[in-house]
């Protein structure tokens, strides 16, 4: 797969680690009388859907950086490719 | 008699020499091995895979299903190689395969006499009982008799290489359709490559007798080709197949450099290219499919289009009698070819019975069928469904055509049926793929030229180029009109899959016994699997299954086909990593020191570590390794500690972020200080341990164990940038940057005081256990130390930058002479750490937690961090969970063994008495007995207790006494001395 870095143009994806499901980025804050279910719905819920999946990948051999990447994974078409600051700011401004 | 005098574009002054099963052989210049053996009258070539029938050439490419000989010998040998794609040199030695006996008298023959007991799923029915026969019996004869050709079970003496490449359009075949496309796309400046699997280019048009702008074709494709020749922007790669089509343009090509493997033994053989483009073109052309008849596969008997080409391309004469049996106008061209280049054509036989006869100067039978062809070792005659029985010594065989479509498949495309050619054609694929002439179902050349230019014109514009101006082709025309498949199932042994011997009688079974879908009948019945993935056969066996079932074939479908398009040798896949190039590795800075000092090296992931220092006369590592202990713990070591993971870390916010990632608290860490850190994951999984430690208010130095180095960095990264954006850290690793060295021992602070900066105290008092401070040793060399102890000595370790190391190992061990400094390896730290207790990598090993290591009550519960809050599990805080311990031996003569479990006394040896494991042991050289650390439950409350030790894999039951995990020194006196 080729992935469109944001900065630094269609890179290889072995240059990448994958990890998931982008949801893991709104971890719950752990306060006095947490739940662990919370936690345990961040942990181990995680979508994993036929079609269009916000995941995690991390470009490991390049610049570090941690991206949002939206792929369908019925076929493997990148539709965006966003730093995960970007991606917070709009997930959050819907 | 087996040339034709003149014609074919084979060099008959140039004569070369090969052996087949070793008889001495000659071929010619541009032969391949199945046209130089054809050249030769040999039809029989090998045994089939279950039945052991005689098979013949049957094919002229890589589709070729029986043809398969074992290349050369001893390492240079290769098996399962396709005669058909091998070109001919000089010396080749190829041999048959699969057969007990000689090739014309095999006695695993009996296998098909035994059909009956051999059919679809024998194995799942036959070796089923006793079960203590598959182990002793049935696998080894089953092994014995399986498989084609043999290994040599050498290493292999080629070299592989692996590439890149990019280019705005990729052309997979140069044929007719892909060569006139490149040379569309190369006059507009596009960057161009072109792959054919064949080492002439060109295509069907190198067989065939076609004319091209009122001359020969093959004139017209030395015309283009010197034209695409000339241009720098076009990539021209014979001998090249394109293995597979991947995600967004990305190719995978084998491209053969010697089909000699003795050849240039330094150069690569094969090289394996990824190739990048923008869109590619599929111009693959089609594969024709045999038609059913009882012994459709004897020797003798080939594909009609692939006798055509064997005589115009090699001049190769392919019978004394030839026979035409087809559905459709292709056998009619083979017939006229074969006469006009002299060859003895008595018959073809159309089973379509209202065609107007192309050619009249032959004999012909319409509207029949062949019912059984008859031969030993060869064909020898036929019979038609009306009795008539025809003499012939060969037989071209044309049941239509298949686009050859697996490329667009690759990424789940599913081809449909066309009614009107009867055959799959492409339906969707993948984006940036076009695919064009017969391997789109186009089967006329002409329309083949204007397909082409149609859409090279369309995709050109969109990738951005000019238009360019290009010339018609006129081609001579010819009509391709096939008839469909019969609506009925013919009787007797029919093949359909020639190498995985699968008969019509084998689908009918299947189906029969439930196997319906076209993907389980394909696992059942074997149909279509190993080296030609069923290109001929495939969509003939779906045509027997959509007459059982009654079902268009639409509806049958096809199974899906995947990458490699044909076998890539492992080799290539491997490329140069192999031996001691197959992973990366890394050297620690002290690494020539230690070699000229005789270390015994050991791989730790990719680093290469001293693992002990032999010195002479020690005759067991043992001796090495206790004095290595012995000797640091009495007066000084030293050991290159450099693997482990060092990441700096910098900000306003670095406190709080270490707060965040470990465990234990870190935020209120003074100054000048180390502190020991339990990294978990969130689920509360101990995940990795080190310490930090703090040179000034935002900067703070960490350690990480060294298996573990790359993923903790990775998961710091996620920690920073997706759970924590707004705060001010910033990490960098600097594990090769620099090096680190333990030096422990009671000596230790007296060796450094020589060699440190003599203004720096570095008393007790002044630098007590736990702190750390940027130095400068050696006049001027910047360093950091640390007072920490891994050994449980008085102990330090010291980091300079890298560049220093050799000088800085050398200058030590010299200054270290008077006080017995000894280097150690992995192995005395190893022992020194289960002396002590400190947990590592065996009991780090992703199912342990804090509460299991006996840490449960470094972990913080005010703060938020990774993985406090799941480690609150309940599950995780049993009365009853598991607890690291040390463990000795009642009789301390026995060793113990690492993985042996815990067995309460008394108890059996099984899972539900299991009471834990040992995760390390070692020989204590100071206690003199072995010691092992482990996890077993409630091991803190059970100190003194004895129980089992059971390894069952020796047998071995040891008594063991749990034990304290510190063996050495368990109030720390020394490491704080």
């Amino acid at each position: 797969m080729i992935i469109q870095h944001p900065d630094l143009g269609p890179r290889d994806s072995s240059e990448f680690v994958y990890k998931g499901d982008a949801e893991l980025l709104f971890r719950p804050k752990r306060t006095e009388n947490t739940d662990q279910k919370i936690f345990h719905d961040y942990l181990y819920l995680r979508n994993n859907p036929a079609g269009k999946h916000c995941e995690l990948w991390y470009h490991e051999y390049g610049d570090r950086s941690w991206l949002v990447v939206t792929r369908d994974t019925t076929n493997h078409e990148i539709l965006k490719v966003e730093h995960v600051e970007d991606y917070i700011k709009s997930y959050k401004a819907k | 008699m087996y040339r034709t005098k003149t014609g074919g574009l084979i060099n008959r002054k140039k004569v070369l020499n090969f052996s087949f099963n070793g008889k001495n052989l000659k071929g010619l210049e541009g032969d391949t091995l199945s046209s130089a053996l054809l050249g030769n009258g040999i039809h029989l070539v090998g045994r089939s895979f279950k039945y052991h029938r005689p098979r013949g050439i049957f094919t002229s490419g890589s589709e070729e299903p029986s043809a398969l000989v074992q290349l050369d010998e001893k390492k240079f040998t290769e098996p399962n190689i396709r005669a058909t794609t091998v070109k001919l040199f000089d010396g080749l030695v190829a041999n048959s395969q699969n057969h007990f006996g000689s090739l014309s008298w095999d006695f695993m023959r009996i296998n098909d006499y035994l059909s009956n007991f051999l059919s679809a799923g024998f194995y799942y029915k036959t070796f089923m009982w006793p079960k203590a026969f598959w182990e002793k019996v049935y696998e080894p004869i089953i092994r014995n008799a399986a498989g084609l050709g043999k290994l040599s079970k050498e290493p292999d003496p080629s070299i592989y290489d692996k590439g890149f490449l990019h280019c705005d359009l990729l052309v997979i075949g140069a044929g007719p359709s892909g060569l006139y496309s490149a040379l569309i796309a190369a006059r507009t400046g596009a960057k161009v490559i072109i792959v054919d699997e064949d080492f002439t280019l060109g295509g069907s048009l190198n067989g065939e007798k076609l004319e091209i702008n009122g001359g020969l074709c093959t004139d017209w494709l030395g015309t283009i080709l010197s034209e695409l020749t000339s241009f720098k922007n076009v990539r021209l790669m014979p001998k090249t197949t394109l293995y597979g089509s991947f995600d967004h343009g990305i190719y995978g090509a084998l491209e053969i450099r010697n089909y000699n493997s003795r050849d240039n033994l330094k150069k690569p053989r094969h090289i394996l290219w990824k190739i990048y483009s923008k869109f590619s073109v599929l111009c693959t052309g089609a594969l024709e499919r045999s038609i059913l008849f009882e012994n459709n596969d004897l020797p003798g008997i080939m594909l009609s289009k692939s006798m055509r080409h064997y005589c115009n391309r090699w001049g190769v004469i392919p019978g004394q009698h030839i026979s035409i049996y087809t559905n459709n106008d292709d056998g009619w061209e083979t017939a006229k070819d074969l006469k006009e280049a002299g060859c003895n054509v008595i018959c073809i036989i159309d089973q379509r019975p209202d065609i107007n006869p192309p050619i009249k100067n032959i004999d012909y039978v319409l509207g029949r069928k062949i019912a059984k062809a008859y031969g030993n070792l060869r064909i020898s005659s036929i019979k038609l469904d009306n009795g008539k029985i025809i003499k012939t010594d060969c037989l071209a065989v044309s049941g239509g055509f298949n686009p050859n479509l697996h490329l667009t498949c690759h990424q789940r495309g599913r081809p449909k049926w066309d009614e009107l050619n009867h055959c799959f054609i492409p339906n969707n694929p993948p984006k940036n793929m076009s695919v064009i002439g017969a391997a789109n179902g186009i089967f006329n050349y002409q329309d083949i030229f204007k397909d082409s230019k149609i859409k090279l014109t369309k995709i050109l514009q969109n990738l951005g180029h000019k238009k360019v101006s290009i010339e018609e082709v006129k081609i001579s025309n010819r009509v391709y009109k096939v008839s469909p498949f019969p609506k009925n199932i013919p009787e007797g042994k029919v093949w359909v899959d020639l190498q995985n011997d699968v008969t019509v009688k084998d689908i009918k079974l299947a189906v029969h016994e439930g196997f319906h879908s076209v993907e389980l009948l394909k696992r059942y019945t074997t149909l279509g699997m190993a080296t030609d993935q069923g290109k001929n056969s495939n969509v003939l066996g779906l045509s027997i299954l959509s007459v059982i079932k009654n079902k268009p074939m639409d509806e049958v479908g096809t199974t899906i086909f995947r990458p490699p398009f044909t076998p890539v040798p492992i080799g290539a896949f491997a490329g140069r990593s192999r031996g001691k190039h197959f992973k990366p590795f890394r050297l620690t800075p002290s690494h020539n020191w230690a070699k000229s000092n005789n270390a015994v090296f050991v791989e730790a992931g990719n680093w290469l570590r001293a693992q002990w220092f032999p010195l002479k006369g020690e005759k067991t590592w043992r001796e090495s390794v206790d004095r290595e202990v012995i000797q640091t713990r009495t007066n000084v070591g030293i050991c290159d500690v450099t693997t482990l993971g060092k990441i700096d870390i910098k900000g306003k916010d670095a406190g709080a972020f270490l707060n965040f990632v470990y465990a234990n608290n870190f935020g209120k860490l003074p100054i000048g200080k180390v502190r020991y850190g339990l990294m978990l994951r969130d689920d509360g999984i101990a995940f990795d341990d080190g310490t930090t430690a703090r040179f000034s208010e935002n900067h703070f130095v960490m350690t990480t164990t060294t298996a573990n180095a790359v993923t903790v960095f990775r998961h710091l990264e996620f920690c920073k940038q997706c759970l924590n954006p707004d705060w001010d850290v910033h990490l960098i690793s600097t594990t090769d940057h620099w090096a680190q060295f333990a030096v422990a021992g009671p000596k230790s602070r007296k060796l450094l005081q020589e060699i440190c900066d003599p203004k720096i105290d570095i008393s007790n008092d002044k630098f007590p256990f736990m702190a750390c401070g940027e130095i400068n040793v050696l006049k001027g060399i910047p360093a950091r130390l640390f007072r920490i102890s891994f050994s449980g000595e008085l102990a330090y370790e010291i980091a300079i930058p890298r560049r220093y190391a050799d000088f800085f190992i050398k200058e030590i061990s010299e200054i270290g002479k008077k006080y017995n400094l000894v280097p150690y390896g992995t192995e005395a730290l190893g022992v020194m750490r289960i002396e002590k207790g400190h947990a590592a990598g065996n009991e780090l090993n992703g199912q342990t937690t804090a509460n299991n290591l006996g840490l449960g009550k470094m972990v913080s519960k005010l703060n938020d961090c990774i993985g406090n809050t799941m480690s609150e599990r309940e599950e995780l805080n049993k009365e009853n969970t598991l607890k690291l311990v040390g463990f000795i031996p009642t009789n301390k003569n026995q060793s113990l063994v690492a993985g042996s479990h815990f067995i309460e006394k008394g108890q059996t040896e099984n899972l539900e008495n299991d009471q834990g494991w040992m995760s390390s042991v070692a020989f204590s050289p100071m206690l003199k007995h072995s010691i092992g650390l482990g996890y077993i439950i409630r091991g803190n409350q059970r100190y003194g207790e004895k129980v089992h030790a059971v390894n069952p894999l020796r047998k071995e039951i040891i008594e063991v006494e749990i034990h304290s995990p510190h063996f050495y020194d368990p109030e720390g006196e020394l490491l704080r001395g």
